[in-house]
């Protein structure tokens, strides 16, 4: 199966990637190759097998209810291009 | 509202769990702290951070589901519920979707003509809270505050059995009341602690299949829950009757012009590619664990009702208005169990002055200045005689304005009613000699003279004597 | 002699032990080979000299002090996609060009506690997804055998650094192979533990139910000294796993008799070059010469690990990198126009191509329509892979093969076509799907180039990897063996 121009529109926009024209370009042709390749998974003998979601069989374990982080909001802020009085900037959002 | 249209009505209750940290992190979940302190790397989604589960919020989703008689998942599963917003730090929000916590349950409410309705419960489910966004004052930004970011939240969702605003406000009391009694959630709809979307369709009446729904986002108080819907009720009827189609979409609804309005976030058709989250495993819960969260319950709130109308002889009511939170049910029930008095006559006082005294001054029944000893021993002292319902209501006061016990104001205000005898009997005789003209009106047939006779020996007592014992003496010596 | 730069870490420890040599000095002889010989690898991003001379002289002090640890004063090296507290760390991606790390990983955090200095961030392809190392933001990493070739990936700048002798041994992570097809390619040893045997707390997120640190060293001697530092349960990782750490180094010395080694048909058929062929098939036979038994073992599934993969971990990965937008840390476009364009080029412009190209296969797998054909299929067949190896460890100790079908390619041979370069994983790849432990040792040369031995077996069976890698390193001297140019 390949994908066309509009589906790779499509996933680009769903995964918030600004492609050049060129990146374009080869994503439609490379995407199309991959998903050939995967799609001999439909041949593989599945019926009646359980999804695998983890490679070891254990059940969460569970953290007590308690506080163990202070603020170190000023330190971590470093990292970030455009806060405000603590606040992370974004251009406005309507809602 | 037309009759040849069936409203229908599925409520999604978002409640937040009081826990002390959040669902996946050490960080405090307290109300209200300056933005971002309490965003710690795993609520901000940094490189490398891993979630792990809080305890409490398995054991309070497990107590939620016991209460509504749900199915309790011995297995479920966070997912990933992929989409880009501002308030979303890693660009997926963890979630439960196909193996939810809570599965079907049910409750039960009144239905607009007074009868029990069953409402189903499709599913309560385990998520994280998003953060917030402040739009005003940053000239043409908007700031992100991460501090709610993964906040506990149980997601309560209800089948489309609900037929009325009403209807949906009741139930979502109802919801409000069980996960206060669990002492789950703080149930704060100001501090947005408990808020719902509400999925609203109409039908032509004897249609099976359901009408196109809108859904109805963010609504945090029972008034707005009742006004959008009945709002987006007639919007949807209008539509439909001028020909139109109801479109599906997302509605933000206005409190402020009293309309709902389309989200614009959320125009684009999303697809949030859930799939198990690699990063938590499955949660296993055995009968075991169940047993024993089961036997931590407290008394719910129908149960309640009933015991009340039983040990107590509450009216139905009366036993429904104490019930709603536990707190007043608490409160009441130790008053009645405190004093001599009549358990009825406490259920009046904690339904009557108290309640409105508490309403006037916006306080919580936790914070009444009056206890419940105190209101027992208020009681106590009406049923025993020593208080006429006006001195009474004189003590109350005084109890209210922290003047100590009943019977301590009464001792210092010399406000013990008046039920001896000889003493009320001198009065009697010295109200009737100095009013022949009445008496003899009143002994010609005038009865309603009764009352005033009774207003002068009050007036002359200071309005201690005891009123039953004045009226019978009164009316023996009158007719006499 | 040997010259300090060519010792094993084992070597190293006793030589500070005895006081031949002090940290400081050891670090300073490292450094100038970094800043020197090494430089035109490109396997570093960034240099820590001057904190390694201050954590080198510490671990000195504590030897004074009677207090040294495990791995006092011993330098090694991070793959720079594990968090290092105040240090920058790039996942060799422009969109962390510029972050610091506000935490340590906590593998990080053991090696130092144990006395580790941590001489800098390895070149790593970008997000760990590549064999080749082309797609670090920061250039590719040269093989120290031909610096024409890749050294493989991603972990490739630190299979570098190993290989020339900038530093004893190093951190790595392994989603595919990305430990040890750089390792073979560099003759080097590269150990990929158990899922869940490594915390992977604070290492940057490629795929999370595959992804796994483990470690590149030149002799299994030292791979079974680190492991021991690093392994073991950690309360931030849900998925790390509460099973009692053995003493790795203590089983090294066991002899390999009797043990029963599995050998897969396919791993010999046509897509493997037959230089390589025969070096594999020479090790193994040392190996029976040691008193291990061979036997053929069969997993039918075999050919479906590629395409599952190319599924699973761009799928996980399309959404653990959801979390670069440009807002709170990272890469952040200049002056977006709104919302959507602060998004869009923030990832766009911060990403490099095949990073790109992953996000968008893992979301179109995941998407409404194909997740059941895609993602939830290769969730079965994932079980199916898992099953065939349950089946063949009822019957072998461990399982045997080539580690790559080729041994290094020329930088640029492969970037073109995606599924060229997915192929190169063919061996690899089937351990992390099932979550087994593997490793790839050192066990010959083609064309002048090192070939790895690969080792996989079950569950929490390091300690026998290790073991046999021991023996057969006692046996022969193939990880001995350095590129002419940084002996």
């Amino acid at each position: 199966m390949s994908l066309d121009k509009d589906q790779v529109q499509h996933i680009a926009m769903l995964a918030r990637l600004r492609l050049s024209d060129t990146e374009f370009a080869e994503s439609v042709e490379k995407l199309s190759r991959i998903v050939a390749f995967v799609d001999q998974l439909k041949n593989a003998p599945t019926a009646g097998v359980v999804p695998m979601a983890h490679p070891v069989n254990e059940a969460q374990r569970l953290r007590a209810d308690e506080v163990t982080e202070g603020d170190d909001r000023d330190r971590i802020q470093q990292n970030a291009v455009s806060v405000s009085d603590g606040l992370y900037l974004v251009p406005k959002v309507i809602e | 509202m037309s009759r040849d249209w069936e409203v229908v009505i599925g409520l999604e209750i978002h409640t937040q769990l009081a826990t002390r940290s959040k669902i996946f992190s050490g960080a405090s979940t307290a109300y209200g702290a300056a933005p971002n302190t309490q965003a710690c790397l795993v609520d901000l989604g940094y490189p490398g951070v891993l979630p792990v589960l809080n305890e409490q919020v398995v054991r309070m989703a497990t107590c939620f589901g016991l209460a509504v008689h749900a199915e309790i998942a011995r297995r479920s599963v966070f997912a990933r519920k992929n989409y880009f917003y501002p308030d979303l730090p890693k660009g997926y929000q963890i979630s439960q979707y196909e193996l939810p916590i809570v599965g079907r349950g049910e409750l039960f409410i009144e239905d607009d003509d007074g009868n029990e309705k069953r409402i189903g419960i499709t599913r309560a489910h385990l998520e994280e809270d998003a953060g917030k966004s402040i739009h005003e004052g940053l000239d043409g930004y908007s700031g992100i505050d991460l501090n709610r970011a993964g906040t506990p939240l149980l997601e309560i969702v209800s089948e489309p059995d609900l037929r009325s605003a009403k209807e949906a406000v009741s139930y979502m009391r109802k919801i409000h009341s069980i996960v206060r009694y669990l002492e789950i959630s703080d149930g704060n709809m100001q501090e947005g602690s408990f808020r719902c979307d509400a999925n609203v369709s109409v039908r032509p009446r004897g249609q099976k299949e359901l009408g196109t729904r809108a859904e109805l986002k963010n609504l945090n108080s029972f008034r707005f829950v009742e006004k959008a819907i009945n709002f987006e009720v007639e919007r949807q009827i209008e539509i439909l009757e001028d020909g139109g189609t109801v479109m599906q979409e997302t509605l933000l609804y206005d409190s402020d012009k009293d309309e709902t309005r389309p989200m614009r976030s959320k125009e684009e058709a999303n697809d949030y590619r859930y799939f198990p989250d690699p990063d938590l495993l499955p949660v296993e819960i055995d009968d075991a664990y169940i047993e024993a969260v089961r036997a931590s319950l407290p008394e719910m709130p129908d149960a309640k009702k009933l015991r009340f109308m039983k040990e107590y002889e509450l009216k139905i009511e009366d036993a429904a208005i104490l019930t709603a939170s536990r707190a007043l049910a608490d409160y009441f029930e130790s008053a009645a169990l405190a004093g001599g008095g009549s358990a009825q006559a406490v259920a009046n006082w904690v339904i009557g002055d108290l309640t409105g005294a508490l309403n006037k001054e916006g306080l919580d029944i936790e914070r009444s200045p009056v206890s419940a000893a105190q209101l027992a021993g208020l009681v106590q002292r009406i049923d025993d005689n020593t208080l006429s319902g006006k001195l009474a209501k004189e003590v109350f006061d005084g109890m209210w304005a922290g003047e100590g016990t009943a019977d301590e104001i009464i001792a210092a205000r010399g406000l013990r009613q008046i039920s001896d005898s000889s003493a009320i009997e001198a009065v009697v005789d010295r109200v009737i000699q100095a009013n022949p003209t009445q008496v003899a009106e009143f002994r010609a047939g005038k009865d309603k003279l009764i009352g005033f006779f009774v207003g002068q020996v009050m007036k002359e007592t200071g309005g201690k004597a005891n009123p039953g014992v004045v009226n019978k003496m009164l009316l023996d010596k009158l007719s006499g | 002699m040997t010259a300090l730069h060519r010792r094993s870490l084992v070597e190293l420890k006793s030589g500070l032990a005895s006081g031949e040599f002090s940290s400081v000095e050891l670090t300073e002889t490292l450094l100038a080979r970094i800043a020197g010989e090494g430089a035109g690898l490109n396997a570093f991003i960034t240099v820590l000299a001057d904190q390694a001379l201050v954590a080198a002289s510490a671990a000195d002090d504590a030897r004074a002090a009677g207090k040294a640890g495990v791995l006092n004063g011993l330098p090694i090296v991070h793959k720079d996609i594990f968090c290092m507290r105040d240090v920058r760390t790039t996942c060799g991606s422009r969109m962390l060009e510029n972050f610091v790390a506000p935490y340590d990983a906590t593998l990080v955090a053991r090696l130092s506690a144990a006395g580790a200095v941590v001489l800098g961030k390895s070149n790593m392809d970008e997000f760990a997804m590549g064999s080749s190392n082309e797609t670090s933001y920061f250039g590719p990493v040269r093989n120290p055998w031909d610096l024409e070739r890749s050294p493989g990936g991603s972990s490739g700048g630190s299979a570098a650094a190993v290989a020339a002798g900038l530093v004893p041994a190093a951190t790595g992570t392994d989603t595919g192979g990305s430990i040890r097809q750089p390792a073979a390619l560099t003759n080097t040893v590269g150990l990929k533990p158990t899922y869940g045997r490594v915390s992977r707390y604070g290492m940057i997120a490629f795929a999370s139910s595959l992804d796994q640190a483990g470690v590149i060293t030149r002799s299994a001697a030292d791979a079974a000294l680190l492991l021991g530092v690093m392994a073991g349960f950690d309360e931030r990782d849900s998925t790390s796993v509460d099973v009692p750490v053995p003493d790795y180094s203590d089983t090294l010395a066991t002899p390999v008799k009797g043990l029963r080694i599995g050998i897969v048909r396919q791993h010999f058929d046509e897509g493997l070059e037959s230089s390589c062929r025969s070096a594999v098939r020479e090790a193994l036979a040392t190996l029976e010469a040691q008193g291990a038994t061979l036997t053929e073992v069969d997993l039918p599934n075999l050919d479906y690990c590629v395409p599952t993969y190319y599924v699973v971990a761009p799928a996980e990965c399309s959404s653990n990198l959801s979390r670069f937008d440009g807002v709170r840390f990272g890469y952040r476009a200049e002056d977006p126009r709104d919302l959507l364009d602060l998004y869009c080029r923030s990832r766009g412009e911060g990403f490099g191509a095949e990073v790109k190209r992953r996000i968008m296969t893992g979301t179109y797998v995941l998407s409404a329509g194909y997740y059941d054909a895609y993602y939830l299929q290769a969730q079965k067949v994932r079980q199916l892979i898992a099953d065939d190896f349950a089946r063949a460890f009822a019957e072998v100790d461990v399982i045997a093969g080539p580690t790559t079908p080729t041994p290094a390619f020329k930088l640029g041979d492969k970037t073109d076509d995606p599924i060229t370069m997915y192929l190169n994983d063919i061996y690899t790849i089937g351990a992390n799907l099932a979550g087994l432990p593997a490793m790839s040792l050192p066990c010959g040369m083609a064309r002048q180039l090192p070939v790895g031995l690969h080792l996989v077996g079950p569950h929490w069976s390091e300690a026998r990897l290790l073991q046999l890698a021991h023996q057969y390193q006692l046996q022969t001297d193939w990880h001995l063996a350095t590129p002419e140019a940084y002996a």
